[in-house]
C-alpha cells in the first residue's frame, strides 16, 4: 500500500498535555492513573482523568459544541503547535484535505446529566441540552470541521476501542484512491458514566491501577484522551526519515459481541494483514504496542495471536498501565506513542505488571529499553469483535 | 477526483416497505405507497441467544445486508462492509441513560449493545465474515459519508463492498432533541467492474449543487425522516431507470453529486 507521512502529531492523556510529558513518562516508566473521583461516580476504581478539561473554553461562536469531549479535543489540538501546522496544511490542500476522527462515547456525558434534569411535568430534557453538539457521535468532527474550516470529506468512525486506529486506515484509503492528499485523523474519548458503570456491570473494572499481561491482572482502568496526526501523501520533498504509516490491517472476530475469540483468530488476521500491506515479515517488527487492556480474556487472546505470528522473539508491551484505556481514543494515543518511540529511539515498557503471566507466551517488556526500533506494530481491538493493526516506521 | 462503482444489489426497508422489490414498484410509480410500520423479520442467521437480544438496529442492518448481497450473488462471509448510522440503537441508548439517572444498575447486555458497531458485530457473527468492516457516522450526512467510504474501498481493494445505512428513532425524551421519524435503511452492493448483476454505474464527487428533494412529498418524507434516507433520490432513479445526477446531503453547502448511468 501507499505509505503516508505523519507530518505532525500530538496526544493529551492523563500523562499530560502534548508530546513532552508523555515522552518523559514513557521513558521513566511512570503513569497517570488516579483513584476515581470523577463526577458522582461511586465505584472503587482508578481512572486516567485529565486535569483542567472543564476549564477549557470553546470560542463564543462554538458554544453549541460545548461538552467535555469537544473541550478535550480543542485542548489537545492546541499542544505542540499542532493547530498551526494543521491549518497550514488545510490552506495548502483546500477541498483535498479530509477529517476522519474516532470516538466511542462522544459527548454522551451531557445526555447522562440531562436525564437527571428532565422536567417533572413534561418529561422533556432541559432546553439548553444540545444533542447535535455533544451526544451525536459525529459532534467532535462537526466541531473541528467548522473550527478549522475543513472543506473535504469528513466522517467519524465509531467501532468501540478500535476507532482511533481505524481512522488511519480510512484516511490511507482516501489518499491512495486519490480523493484527498492529506487528512487530519485522531481519536477523542472522555470519561462518562456509561463506560464506567458499563464495564463495572461486566465485572471488567479493576479496583487498582490496571496490570496488563500480569498474572494477577483484574480488568481495565478507564482513561480519557485525545490524539491527532496529520497524514500526507509523500511527495518529492518528503524526507526519508519522516515517521510514516506503513501498513494497516483490519478484521472481525465473527465470534462474540463482547468477548474476543479465545485463540485470537481475528486479531491474528488483522496483524497479518498489516504486515502484508507493509510488505514486511514478522521479524522486521522491533516492538509491538499491544491492545493489552488487562482483562483476563483480552490479554490471553491477544497473546495467542501475537505468539502465533511472532513467537517469543519480538518485544511487546501495553502502555495502558500508564494511560488507562481511553477506548475510542486509545488507537490514536498509541499511534502517537509509536511515533514517539521511533523518533526518540526507545521501546516503552509496560508499567504495573509484576510478574508477567507465564501462560502468556510472548516477550513482554516491563522496563523501557533504550534501543532504536525501526518498525512498530500497534494493535487495537474492540467490542463487536472489531480488530485493527497498524505498522509505523520510516519511509526509506 | 471522482470515484466509480457498479451497483450489483440494492435493499430498501422502511415504513410499509419490506424489501427492494416493493420499494422499486412504489418508487417507479407502478404501485401506490401505503405507509405502515417497518417490518423487521427475526434474523434467523444469528444463533438463538444473539437473536433474542437483537434490537431494531441489528435486525434492520442484517436484513438490508442479506437482501443486497443476495441480489449481487455475493457470499456475505467474504464481503467487505461499511455500516453507516447517525446514532445507532436509539432505544438502547435511552434505556442506559434512564438507568444512569436512577439506580445505575446497568445490565451487561445494555452496555455491550451501546457501541455504535453492534450491528456490524452481529453481522459478522451471523455471516461468519472475518474480513474488514467499518462503522461510521456523519449526523445528517451519514448516508453520503458511508457511500464515499464504500466507493473508496471499492477503488482501493478492487473487491465488492457492501454499504449498509440504517437509522432507528430515539424514544422520548431524546426524540425531541434528535427527531428521527423512521426505522429505515438502504443497502448497496458495489463493485469495481460491471458484471451480469450490474444495475447501474455510479460516479461520485463532492460539489456544491443543492440537495435534491423528491417531487412526491410522501417519498420526500422518507428521504428526510432518517439520515439513512439521504440516499433515496439515488434509489428513485434506480427504480425508474431514470439516468442522471443526484445531489445527496453532505455538509452545509457541500453535497455529494452522484451520477447514475446504465452500464
Amino acid at each position: 500500500m501507499m505509505p503516508l507521512v505523519l507530518k505532525a502529531y500530538t496526544a493529551t492523556s492523563c500523562l499530560g498535555r502534548g508530546i513532552a510529558p508523555m515522552t518523559v513518562a514513557l521513558r521513566n516508566g511512570t503513569g497517570g492513573l488516579t483513584k476515581c473521583e470523577f463526577e458522582s461516580i461511586d465505584l472503587e476504581t482508578y481512572v486516567g482523568e485529565i486535569q483542567g478539561v472543564d476549564a477549557e473554553q470553546l470560542p463564543a461562536a462554538y458554544q453549541s459544541f460545548n461538552c467535555r469531549n469537544n473541550r478535550l479535543a480543542q485542548l489537545a489540538i492546541k499542544q505542540d503547535d499542532f493547530e498551526q501546522t494543521v491549518k497550514a496544511s488545510i490552506s495548502r490542500f483546500g477541498p483535498r484535505f479530509g477529517l476522519i476522527l474516532g470516538t466511542s462515547t462522544s459527548g454522551i456525558l451531557e445526555t447522562e446529566l440531562a436525564y437527571r434534569s428532565c422536567s417533572p411535568v413534561t418529561g422533556l430534557l432541559p432546553e439548553k441540552f444540545n444533542y447535535q453538539g455533544s451526544h451525536s457521535p459525529f459532534s467532535v468532527a462537526a466541531f473541528l470541521r467548522t473550527w478549522l474550516t475543513i472543506r473535504g470529506p469528513v466522517s467519524v468512525i465509531s467501532t468501540a476501542c478500535s476507532s482511533g486506529a481505524k481512522v488511519f486506515a480510512s484516511a490511507q484509503r482516501m489518499i491512495e484512491a486519490g480523493v484527498i492528499d492529506a487528512a487530519l485523523v485522531g481519536g477523542v474519548d472522555s470519561l462518562c458514566l456509561t463506560t464506567l458503570y458499563g464495564f463495572h456491570s461486566l465485572q471488567l473494572l479493576a479496583p487498582r491501577p490496571c496490570r496488563p499481561f500480569a498474572t494477577n491482572r483484574e480488568g481495565i482502568s478507564i482513561g480519557e484522551g485525545a490524539a491527532f496526526a496529520l497524514l500526507e501523501r509523500p511527495d518529492a520533498g518528503t524526507r526519508s526519515d519522516n515517521i510514516a504509516l506503513l501498513g494497516v490491517g483490519e478484521s472481525n472476530d465473527a465470534y462474540h459481541i463482547s468477548s474476543p475469540h479465545p485463540d485470537g483468530l481475528g486479531a491474528r488476521l488483522s496483524i497479518e494483514a498489516a504486515l502484508k500491506t507493509a510488505a514486511i515479515d514478522p521479524w522486521e517488527i522491533d516492538y509491538i504496542n499491544l491492545h493489552g487492556t488487562a482483562t483476563i480474556t483480552n490479554d490471553q487472546s491477544e497473546s495467542r495471536a501475537v505468539a502465533a505470528v511472532f513467537g517469543r522473539s519480538t518485544p511487546c508491551s501495553s502502555t495502558k498501565g500508564a494511560t488507562g484505556h481511553a477506548l475510542g481514543a486509545a488507537g490514536a494515543i498509541e499511534a502517537v506513542i509509536c511515533a514517539i518511540a521511533l523518533k526518540d529511539g526507545f521501546i516503552p515498557g509496560g508499567i504495573n505488571t509484576n510478574p508477567v503471566d507465564p501462560a502468556l507466551e510472548v516477550q513482554y517488556l516491563r522496563a523501557t529499553q533504550f534501543t532504536k526500533p525501526s518498525r512498530i506494530l500497534s494493535n487495537s481491538f474492540g467490542f463487536g469483535g472489531t480488530n485493527c493493526s497498524l505498522v509505523f516506521g520510516r519511509l526509506a | 477526483m471522482s470515484l466509480i462503482s457498479y451497483i450489483n444489489g440494492v435493499s430498501f426497508i422502511g415504513p410499509g416497505i419490506r424489501d427492494w422489490r416493493t420499494a422499486e414498484h412504489i418508487f417507479s410509480g407502478l404501485n401506490p405507497y401505503i405507509p405502515g410500520a417497518t417490518e423487521l423479520p427475526a434474523p434467523m442467521s444469528l444463533p438463538a441467544p444473539e437473536r433474542r437480544r437483537a434490537g431494531r438496529a441489528i435486525k434492520l442492518a442484517i436484513s438490508l445486508g442479506m437482501e443486497a448481497s443476495a441480489q449481487a450473488a455475493l457470499d456475505p462471509k467474504t464481503v467487505l462492509t461499511v455500516f453507516s448510522s447517525s446514532g445507532g440503537d436509539g432505544e438502547n441508548c435511552d434505556a442506559i441513560c434512564r438507568t444512569l439517572a436512577s439506580d445505575r444498575q446497568l445490565s451487561p447486555t445494555r452496555f455491550h449493545h451501546s457501541v455504535h458497531n453492534v450491528p456490524a458485530g452481529y453481522w459478522s457473527i451471523a455471516t461468519g465474515a472475518m474480513v474488514a468492516s467499518s462503522t461510521l457516522c456523519a449526523h445528517d450526512a451519514s448516508f453520503a459519508a458511508g457511500l464515499l467510504e464504500a466507493m473508496t474501498q471499492v477503488t482501493t481493494s478492487a473487491a465488492p463492498v457492501l454499504l449498509i445505512a440504517y437509522d432507528t428513532p430515539y424514544p422520548p425524551p431524546l426524540n425531541d432533541k434528535r427527531p428521527i421519524r423512521h426505522v429505515l435503511g438502504i443497502a448497496l452492493a458495489l463493485d469495481k467492474l460491471p458484471g451480469p448483476r450490474s444495475i447501474a454505474k455510479i460516479t461520485a464527487q463532492l460539489g456544491d449543487s443543492p440537495v435534491d428533494r423528491l417531487d412526491n412529498s410522501i417519498l420526500d418524507d422518507l428521504r428526510s425522516g432518517a439520515p439513512a434516507g439521504g440516499g433515496l433520490s439515488l434509489l428513485v432513479r434506480l427504480a425508474r431507470r431514470h439516468w442522471g445526477s443526484v445531489h445527496l446531503e453532505y455538509f452545509d453547502k457541500t453535497t455529494l453529486t452522484v451520477s447514475v448511468n446504465s452500464c
